[in-house]
């Protein structure tokens, strides 16, 4: 199992674990995280389901790929930490895995 | 105007009695007569990638099903949007370009300059704003007699948020209801009864009036004064579009795309969840018994309602689609309307659930990047709406046959006759 941390705009904290192989955002709907809305179901086709990784994981989490990318831009929140949680498959590497919400999914 | 009227009142046949290939779901009677919804699930369940040889808007491919739509939206590499995203080609003699109508780079740049004025923070800063007004259109209604809920409520609500993000004076505000309506309803653009005439007047006098109001706000920064947060002033503070007012189809286009998008997609999502609660009076209930369920029935009302029934592509090269051979420069429609009720996908599509789960799963957004940039203010809109009137009205009752929209385009309600009862 694969623990991560999704910190809400307001600090709340929300621990949750989800297997291997599953996406970030099914770990939060799974779990009832609130502030991912993933209005497409995870199809990288409406950026609602935006997070902001920790500065400390960016490196393991990497960039987001050419979709996402333009998925991101649109979101007013967006910085170079971004990503969209439907698409960052969860693995052992990334067990303890601390990402930020932001205040608005748009 | 009247020219299709007897085309509007002619009996529709019954779809299942028609040879599959001749069915044409651009035919805006299907609309204006509230018969689309057979003619769809025909054409779903045999048919769902659906080719027309020959139709008022030419041959064109209408996809139908919700996961090749999504399929479609979500390509916008094969499928552009280019030159345009309603089923008919915009009359040459009216230059039109706007950035619903472009394809990357040029479409990220335009939508870029002008999405902060609708985006959440920016929101929350106008809902008390929003709630103040919805309460005093609501507090001047007559009670006990009935009135047209169109353009006494969801009119009169959505020209004044425009005229909030556009900063357009606020005793002009009906102007730009009339400019948005006469924009899409081209007989050769979308099957509408606006005469050519009529409908060049109104859009030289929307380009006129905002040039002004462009050369106002630019004298007034170059005055000093403080940038305003509204629509004008975002455009003109961006290095992309600050010289657009010398672009004059874009700068026609793309205020045109923001007054038709903020006008009648909520207007009538407003006029559509009013007459859902009179359908449905067990989900009524429901939602007056708890109404922590307004913001998922917003969704499931957008959903429902759909209020564009379609967007259009252009292939840009040969494609397959779910069977289909798709050539390069067909015409690709994408009905919204149709994949919001497609069984294979949602449960009881045609029914109105207000706790239905993932209700935000549904199209009438559009996915991808040309994905609705005002969602969460018409959202917001909605929600306002009916938080206030569950504090005030015990019901709104439809005490008429709605008068509907003759368009292939704009899904929705020229009138609706109601009476309501307050609570007190």
């Amino acid at each position: 199992m694969i623990e991560v941390k999704f910190i809400e705009h307001s600090g709340e904290v929300h621990e949750v674990t989800a297997e291997s192989g599953a996406s970030l955002m099914q770990a939060a709907l799974n779990n009832s995280v609130p502030g991912i809305d993933a209005d497409c179901g995870g199809g990288c086709a409406c950026g609602t389901c935006h997070v902001i990784v920790s500065p400390e994981w960016i490196d393991k989490v990497g960039s987001p790929n050419e979709t996402e990318a333009i998925m991101l831009q649109m979101t007013p929140e967006g910085c170079e930490r971004s990503r969209l949680s439907c698409q960052l498959q969860l693995n052992d590497e990334l067990n303890g895995l601390v990402v930020e919400l932001p205040e608005f999914q748009m | 105007m009247t020219s299709q009227s007897d085309r509007q009142k002619e009996t529709l046949p019954d779809p299942y009695e028609l040879p599959l290939e001749a069915i044409d779901l651009s035919d805006p009677a299907l609309y204006s007569q509230n018969r689309w919804q057979d003619y769809f699930k025909r054409v779903r369940d045999e048919d769902p990638v659906h080719y027309l040889p020959e139709s008022p808007f030419g041959p064109f491919w209408s996809v139908t099903r919700f996961e090749d739509i999504v399929a479609v939206d979500t390509n916008h590499e094969v499928f552009s949007s280019e030159p345009f995203i309603m089923i008919g080609d915009p009359d040459a003699d009216i230059p039109l370009e706007n950035f619903i109508s472009m394809d990357p780079p040029k479409h990220d740049e335009q939508r870029n300059a002008v999405q902060a004025v609708v985006a959440p923070r920016n929101l929350a800063s106008m809902e008390d704003l929003i709630r103040s007004r919805i309460s005093e259109i609501f507090d001047q209604l007559p009670t006990g007699e009935s009135f047209d809920w169109v353009s006494s409520v969801s009119k009169e609500l959505t020209s004044q948020m425009l005229a909030t993000i556009f900063d357009f004076p606020y005793e002009d505000r009906h102007k730009l209801v009339y400019w948005s309506d006469i924009a899409t309803s081209a007989p050769e653009l979308s099957g509408g009864n606006a005469c050519k005439e009529e409908r060049f007047a109104a859009l030289q006098d929307m380009v006129e009036t905002f040039a002004r109001l462009w050369h106002q706000k630019a004298a007034h920064r170059e005055k000093g004064g403080a940038p305003g947060f509204d629509m004008i002033s975002l455009l003109e503070a961006n290095e992309d579009t600050r010289d657009m007012i010398n672009r004059p189809a874009e700068f026609m286009g793309n205020l045109g795309l923001l007054i038709v998008g903020g006008n009648d997609t909520t207007r009538n999502s407003i006029s559509g969840s009013v007459l859902a609660m009179n359908e449905f009076p067990e989900e009524f209930a429901k939602l007056k018994a708890n109404p922590q369920l307004v913001p998922n029935m917003v969704s499931e009302i957008i959903r429902w309602q759909t209020p564009l029934a379609h967007m259009r592509r252009v292939a840009k090269c040969d494609y397959e689609l779910n069977g289909k051979q798709i050539r390069k420069g067909d015409k690709v429609v994408m009905w919204y309307i149709s994949g919001n009720r497609d069984e294979r996908i949602i449960e009881n599509p045609d029914q109105v659930i207000v706790d239905r789960q993932r209700a935000r799963q549904h199209l009438s957004f559009g996915l991808g990047i040309h994905r609705c940039m005002g969602n969460r203010l018409g959202e917001m809109q909605l929600r306002i709406t009916w938080e206030e009137i569950l504090k005030r009205f015990e019901s709104i009752d439809v005490v008429g046959k709605p008068v509907r929209v003759h368009s292939n385009f704009v899904h929705g309600y020229e009138s609706m006759m109601v009476k309501i009862k307050s609570k007190h």
